[in-house]
């Protein structure tokens, strides 16, 4: 549209003259300046081992997310389980997701083969994760191994993640250092299950996102 | 064009508005309980980072260098989002965006768009564009929701339907969704949202969305949410269009390590809030086909002009500083009259519209400093209030109207007579005489006259004392003595 790219130049003109710019950039000065910034914030972890899996357990449980913790040769045993006490059959996957995850009894459907109306139909989404945040009790999920479309987890009532110990970081900082190769892929973070304090300030569980999330940490 | 469905720039000003919402207690009511909620948890949160401090300095630099290089900024994220597959259009004011947003919608024959709650869509009038267009736009945020079928206005910006009670909600939804049976439990309306929108999400095919952040080096774009209908919004329709604001931008992806810290312990009060959704440009089997972001200028470059301006456009938009003012507090958001309420709306609104219209928002604020300490990104509100201020002031002076004004010919004449010593005299004798129309018996005033009513409408006060501190000075050198305040003096001795 010959308004639009007009409307660019007019718009990058009047920024220029606000800023007193001159026309050639000086990309090493810009660099400088940027490399400069203050960055005093707290970018390394202080906690490990069991005491950092221990604060991410609290922060969960205080967004009221169910957690479990397992041993990697019992995660289908724990996904059995956690599914089964909640009476849920029909669970939708990343196409991708680990065999050995998967326990019998259950119907498992690949996320590819479905389009949001079915996924409607499921009852809940069982996924991996990129990496996890203790001081924020924070799940990342990318369209990458084991996670699937960024749909999986959202429509499906119930949402079932397994974090391994080795993802989970203490900072937020360390968890944008990890991202920054797949910055450009699909990525959520999610911390809790959907909330709202919408009304009279009052925090209500699920209203779009799914209603209930139990994590499943593996050691 | 046609005209937005309602302009939220009245020509009304802030006292007039004011004045009616102070009237209106159940909002206040509402108002009061929700912003110290939200700062309680807030200030606890904040409270456990013992880097908070460092998070508002990084904050606060990154948001002025992506400012000071916002053109190149711009054109980066431009290239990279392009490259990433989506599409960026460039929209000088709110009509070019309007003209822009209605051809996309038109392009694919949708009647019906969903929404994620969006400032910058408030700003140009867009719903009410659309609909003059026969376009139906759902508003998808709880809080939004209920705004739009109450036909209402937002009076917050993280919290919009603050200003209502679950009572009032009940009846907006059960008269617009046909539910007369539906109780008054927050969990009873939530489900109600839930139901309505669902069979939304998963029929129309064009959302519109605004976004919280920009990042220039790779062409992602950042949305930060609590409910999950903005993920909806993100993932399920076929085509995505994102305004946006061109201050938005940041350098760099890890910059919202920062950012994604500062943001939802200020706005929520949450370490971290539900949903946060980063992606770059459009994906194979993931979310939208087709996305566009149309990056909104408005009156915004021209702010970049003076330094202390420009540190406006830092804003994140968190609301904190309505949620920690005193004005704030006593009106609620409706009373700015503007899309942008509380102070800094009382900076950013006259800005955006060249100083014509807000011109009374400088004014809506005691100076009290609070909202520059809980800024996130050190925005000094104070500061820019008062170069505000002057601009007003200058603007005034330039016009007869002005010039002539109540106000100017009052300001010259205490300047006049505050330059001289017998000239104060002449006139607190005056004032001594003049008083006594309207000192009441308890010795207060309590009413002013005319253009001076302003000042008495909410508070009494003092008259002048018999005599002033300049002829109490001027007897007690003269006489050599201590007449009268001795007590007073006494003290001071001590
Ligand atoms: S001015 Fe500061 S405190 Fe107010 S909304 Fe913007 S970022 Fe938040």
């Amino acid at each position: 549209m010959a308004s639009e790219s007009e409307a660019r130049g007019a718009i990058l003109s009047s920024i220029r003259s606000a800023l007193r710019a001159p026309a050639e950039h000086d990309d090493g000065a810009r660099q400088a300046e940027y490399e400069g910034l203050p960055r005093g914030y707290k970018r390394a972890a202080t906690l490990q081992g069991e005491a950092l899996l221990a604060l991410f357990t609290h922060r969960l449980i205080e967004y009221d997310a169910g957690v479990a913790r397992v041993p990697r040769a019992q995660i289908a045993d724990a996904v059995a389980r956690l599914l089964g006490k909640r009476g849920l059959k029909r669970i939708a996957i990343a196409d991708d997701l680990p065999a050995e995850w998967l326990p019998c009894g259950f119907q498992f459907e690949k996320a590819s083969a479905f389009g949001a109306q079915q996924l409607d139909e499921l009852e809940g989404a069982l996924t991996g994760c990129a990496v996890a945040i203790a001081e924020t009790g924070t799940i990342v999920l990318q369209n990458a191994a084991a996670q699937g479309p960024r749909s999986l987890s959202l429509v499906p009532d119930y949402h079932l993640c397994v974090v391994f110990a080795a993802q989970v970081v203490e900072t937020v900082p360390e968890c944008f250092a990890r991202l920054d190769a797949t910055a450009a892929l699909p990525t959520t973070f999610i911390s809790g299950p959907s909330a709202t304090a919408d009304i009279e300030m009052t925090r209500i569980k699920g209203v779009h996102g799914p209603r209930f999330l139990d994590v499943l940490m593996v050691e | 064009m046609s005209a937005p469905e309602h302009s939220h720039f009245s020509s009304r000003n802030f006292p007039e508005a004011a004045k009616e919402l102070l009237a209106d207690s159940q909002l206040r009511k509402n108002v009061r309980h929700a912003t110290d909620v939200i700062q309680a948890k807030r200030n606890r949160v904040v409270a456990e980072l013992p880097d908070w401090e460092a998070l508002r300095d990084a904050g606060s630099g990154i948001r002025a260098h992506a400012l000071a290089h916002l053109d190149h900024y711009l054109a980066e994220f431009e290239q990279n989002c392009t490259r990433a597959g989506g599409q960026v259009h460039w929209a000088r004011d709110a009509a070019e965006a309007n003209r822009i947003i209605l051809g996309l919608i038109q392009r694919h024959e949708a009647k019906e768009v969903i929404k994620i709650k969006t400032m910058t869509s408030e700003e140009i009038g867009l719903n009410g564009n659309l609909e003059a267009h026969g376009i139906r736009a759902h508003e998808t945020d709880l809080a939004e929701l209920i705004v739009q079928l109450g036909h209402d206005k937002p009076s917050h910006f993280v919290v919009p339907a603050l200003h209502k009670n679950r009572q009032q909600v009940r009846a907006i939804f059960q008269r617009e969704m046909h539910l007369p049976e539906l109780g008054d439990k927050p969990e009873d309306l939530c489900a109600a949202a839930r139901t309505y929108l669902r069979e939304k999400y998963l029929r129309i095919k064009v959302a519109v969305s605004g976004a919280n952040f920009l990042v220039a080096e790779n062409g992602a774009v950042c949305i930060v949410e609590s409910e999950g209908n903005g993920r909806m919004c993100l993932t399920l329709p076929d085509v995505l269009i994102s305004l946006v604001g061109i201050e938005k931008v940041i350098p760099r992806f890890r910059d919202l390590e920062v950012l994604l810290q500062t943001l939802p312990r200020s706005a929520t009060g949450e370490r971290m809030n539900p949903y946060n959704s980063i992606w770059t440009g459009v994906h194979a089997g993931d979310g939208p086909k087709e996305f566009h972001v149309v990056l909104l200028d408005n009156g915004r470059s021209p702010i970049l002009a003076e330094a202390e301006a420009r540190q406006t456009l830092k804003c994140i938009r968190c609301a904190a500083c309505l949620n920690v003012c005193p004005v704030y507090h006593q009106t609620g958001g409706h009373a700015y009259e503007s899309v942008y309420a509380g102070p800094i709306g009382a900076i950013l609104t006259p800005q955006l519209h060249s100083m014509e219209e807000g011109r009374s928002l400088p004014y809506a604020s005691s100076l009290c400093g609070a909202c520059y300490e809980v800024c996130p990104v050190k925005i000094n509100i104070p500061e820019v209030l008062i170069h505000l201020r002057g601009k007003v002031v200058e603007q005034d002076q330039k016009t007869l109207g002005g010039k002539l004004g109540f106000w100017n010919i009052g300001m010259q004449a205490a300047a006049f007579v505050f330059e001289s010593a017998n000239r104060l005299s002449m006139a607190q004798h005056l004032g001594q005489m003049g008083q006594k129309v309207v000192v009441s018996k308890n010795g207060f005033i309590e009413r002013l006259p005319l253009m001076l009513s302003g000042w008495t409408q909410t508070r009494d006060l003092k008259a002048l004392p018999a005599q002033s501190f300049r002829d109490w000075w001027a007897q007690r050198e003269s006489s050599g003595s201590r007449p009268t305040n001795t007590a007073k003096e006494g003290r001071r001795g001590e």
